[in-house]
């Protein structure tokens, strides 16, 4: 039967149908569906980590103990997970494990545009990239044969445009999986010098018995693809996502080598089929991978002369570079406005962000909805690095300038605080130094779409379990002075902040109001302006709510949006905003 | 023979709905469909477009420019901002509410005038929609998506039928006679 399912869950089925018991992940977009729909499965134990290292290692336990596992991270989550994914390599399974992971090209959703194809090089681990669903359903299976038959660790690499694109994809059954007998091997399992020179070895063997894997069954296996047209001067090598741009934009002009695996690439199979064409192009967003191994093969291509390392491609983008031919098209003779994303109506991080602007603080920032706060008008972020980093990088600056240390704050989310910035915490109370670290906790992990997290009490399957208490880690770690805020209350917000920042000695604000969105927050009636109070102040205007613009020289309040989060009410000297 | 609809708005406004309920009415048709959508930052007021194409068999899941049968605005500036989108030819839909962007909001810049006559003065058929008022009449300002795709189903040659049963299966189930009504009053119109 055919189902038209999102990329991600068609991966998902995949591991329903492919026997999995175990997956543990780490939220981030485009990645986040994936265990979400994993978690619908009552057949498959899933759960949200603290972090990608954690999913990555309850993963890896899973696997050695004889189960088919998996975790699920997005690009930059790989960066977290790579520490035991490295070495899992090196252990290798007893039960099939999958890495998942989503690469973000164009950005729609990130802080960076890393190519994590250099991570399975680099890991030494075999890596599957599917096009549409059915590839997603489909890879998904035959790398649990392969991880198994390997012993290795297998990564599916996935990009926006698969993760976030519905297809039809051909549903199976579940086939139940029994678990493998553990049997101890610490030649294998445990790796400290002496075994891990032995594994090495074991690593370097396989890498080399997968590259004949990858010139000949992969192609039966359907995941390496040859496609001849009659007459096609033009050779394309690609791989996921442009090899669908590439049909679509040059449909039987070209042949096309479809590389569903992307580590290790074929050798013999490239050089033959650039032998019968004119020109040969290689097509890969983000780095120049294939290109620059066809290249060291003296394959002679054209790939990062014509094509950008820069962005998303499409079929306009490879019409334009291989044919020269663009589509007309229209435009109107009228100034449009950018509409970049911004704090939602109601966002209880507004309101904080309202009261550090106004005490005009360094603000080192940090992974989440509340990054949006870098945009006008509150214009708030200084920095913003990785999961984690606000408080850690503040640490580092006020160490290097501790003259600064009562005007810097670090922002950082309860979801992320979990993630790594209890780490940085830690360090800040070892290490003494007076940073004031602000948890916007919105009991919810937020820009992701509202995934549970440990200090939620709520797990994926929605179970009620151990909370996280915020105020106790801190203490526990030694942060002397931990206050707790509201920060829809502007007043008592700026004085804990106040507080916080003359304090001398290391301390932590939690700004603690469910995010707006969530179903469970009982929201006040859209408020209304009464215009004759209405002085034109733009008081209200300052901090950038979407539910309020001026109209006729008057604030209005659009009653779609208003949730009657009353910050606004606070800000009118005039008492023009009403219930 | 491959269509392509965009459906543009600004991100809380379900669009990611509108889209499914395409999906759901085109594979009931017996199409190959692709749906594209982008999820995370757009979600928070952002400007948000999702790709909808069908056909014998479709490769690529995006819409470039000038491949767009039918635009499906959600709202004015957005139709314009997309409109370069559209195949020469090509149907636009906009709904004609207006959403400050920020800039707007904050003072920086001013909503242009006249937006829908821009459109209109590229020599493109508008069909202009006041998808609010509509979803207002059904019961909730949420329905502006459904009343929408009510007007655009119109421009399909899927039965209607079908897409009521599509109707249904996409929306909650405790929303879906607001959702008949507004997909209705879409038709209709």
């Amino acid at each position: 039967m055919k189902k038209l399912l999102l990329g991600n869950e068609a991966v998902a089925r995949g591991l329903y149908e492919a026997g999995v018991t175990v997956v543990s992940s780490y939220p981030g977009t485009p990645s986040t569906e994936v265990t979400e729909e994993a978690a619908k499965y009552d057949e498959i134990k899933a759960e949200w980590a603290p972090n990608e290292k954690v999913a990555c290692e309850v993963a890896a336990g899973a696997a050695i103990a004889g189960a088919r596992s998996f975790c699920a991270m997005k690009h930059v989550g790989m960066n977290v997970a790579a520490d035991p994914m490295f070495t899992a390599s090196y252990t290798g399974v007893n039960g099939g494990m999958v890495i998942f992971v989503a690469d973000d090209p164009g950005m729609h959703s990130s802080q960076n545009e890393q190519d994590s194809r250099h991570y399975a090089k680099a890991a030494k681990l075999m890596m599957l990239e599917p096009a549409d669903s059915d590839e997603c359903l489909k890879f998904t299976k035959l790398a649990y044969e392969l991880s198994e038959r390997f012993d290795t660790p297998v990564i599916i690499r996935s990009t926006t445009r698969v993760a976030h694109s519905r297809s039809l994809a051909e549903i199976g059954d579940r086939e139940e999986v029994k678990l493998r007998e553990y049997v101890k091997k610490p030649g294998k399992n445990v790796m400290m010098p002496a075994m891990a020179r032995g594994r090495h070895v074991v690593v370097e063997e396989r890498v080399l018995a997968q590259k004949i894997y990858v010139e000949t069954e992969a192609l039966v296996d359907g995941i390496n693809k040859i496609e001849k047209n009659d007459g096609a001067k033009i050779g394309v090598i690609c791989n996921g996502i442009s090899y669908l741009y590439a049909k679509e934009a040059l449909g039987e002009k070209a042949s096309y080598v479809k590389l569903g695996c992307t580590y290790p690439l074929p050798e013999k199979l490239l050089i033959d089929f650039a032998k019968d064409y004119e020109k040969v192009y290689v097509i890969e967003e983000l780095d120049d991978v294939v290109e620059a191994h066809c290249k060291a093969l003296g394959i002679k291509v054209i790939g990062k002369e014509i094509f950008s390392l820069l962005g998303e491609y499409s079929q306009a983008t490879i019409r334009k570079a291989v044919l020269g031919e663009e589509f007309e098209s229209l435009s109107a003779d009228v100034n449009v406005p950018a509409r970049p994303p911004v704090l939602c109506a109601g966002c209880p991080h507004r309101g904080l962000y309202y009261v550090l602007k106004k005490l005009n603080v360094f603000v080192s920032g940090d992974i989440g909805c509340y990054t949006l706060g870098a945009l006008k008008p509150l214009g708030m972020l200084d920095t913003c690095i990785c999961m984690g980093a606000s408080i850690s990088s503040l640490h580092g600056k006020n160490k290097a300038d501790p003259a600064s240390q009562s005007k810097n704050v670090a922002v950082i989310g309860d979801s992320t605080f979990i993630h790594s910035g209890i780490n940085s915490l830690i360090n800040v109370a070892y290490n003494q130094s007076n940073t004031v670290s602000i948890i916007l906790d919105n009991s919810i992990t937020g820009m992701t779409g509202h995934q549970q997290n440990p200090s939620t009490g709520i797990t994926l399957k929605g179970d009620a379990t151990a909370a996280v208490s915020l105020e106790k880690v801190c203490e526990a770690v030694g942060i002397n002075k931990v206050l707790v805020c509201d920060p829809n209350d502007l007043v008592a917000t700026e004085k804990a902040i106040r507080e916080a920042l003359e304090y001398d000695g290391s301390s932590v604000v939690i700004s603690r109001r469910p995010c707006a969105l969530l179903k469970t927050v009982k929201h006040n009636g859209a408020r209304k302006v009464n215009a004759e109070k209405c002085r034109s102040c733009k008081m209200c205007m300052k901090i950038g709510c979407p539910a309020i613009s001026m109209v006729d020289g008057k604030a209005k309040i659009d009653f779609t949006q208003c949730v009657g989060c009353d910050v606004c009410k606070q800000l009118c000297k005039f008492d023009a905003f009403e219930d | 023979m491959v269509k392509s609809v965009m459906i543009v708005g600004v991100g809380g406004q379900g669009t990611l709905l509108a889209s499914r309920l395409f999906g759901a009415a085109l594979i009931k048709s017996g199409y190959d469909v692709k749906v594209s959508e982008v999820h995370g930052m757009s979600q928070r007021g952002g400007s948000v477009v999702t790709y909808v194409r069908y056909g014998d068999k479709v490769n690529s899941p995006i819409i470039e420019k000038g491949e767009a049968d039918i635009i499906l605005s959600f709202e004015q500036l957005e139709a314009a901002r997309w409109l370069p989108y559209l195949k020469i030819g090509g149907k636009i839909i906009v709904n004609t509410q207006k959403i400050d962007p920020m800039s707007v909001v904050s003072g920086e810049t001013e909503y242009p005038e006249g937006v829908i006559d821009a459109i209109k003065a590229t020599g493109v058929k508008v069909k202009e929609v006041d998808a609010l008022k509509l979803a207002v009449e059904a019961g909730s300002t949420k329905a502006v998506n459904v009343a929408l795709c009510g007007v655009a189903a119109k421009m399909t040659d899927i039965p209607k039928e079908i897409w009521i049963e599509s109707v249904k299966e996409t929306v909650p189930p405790k929303f879906t006679e607001l959702n008949l009504k507004a997909f209705d009053l879409g038709y209709n119109l």
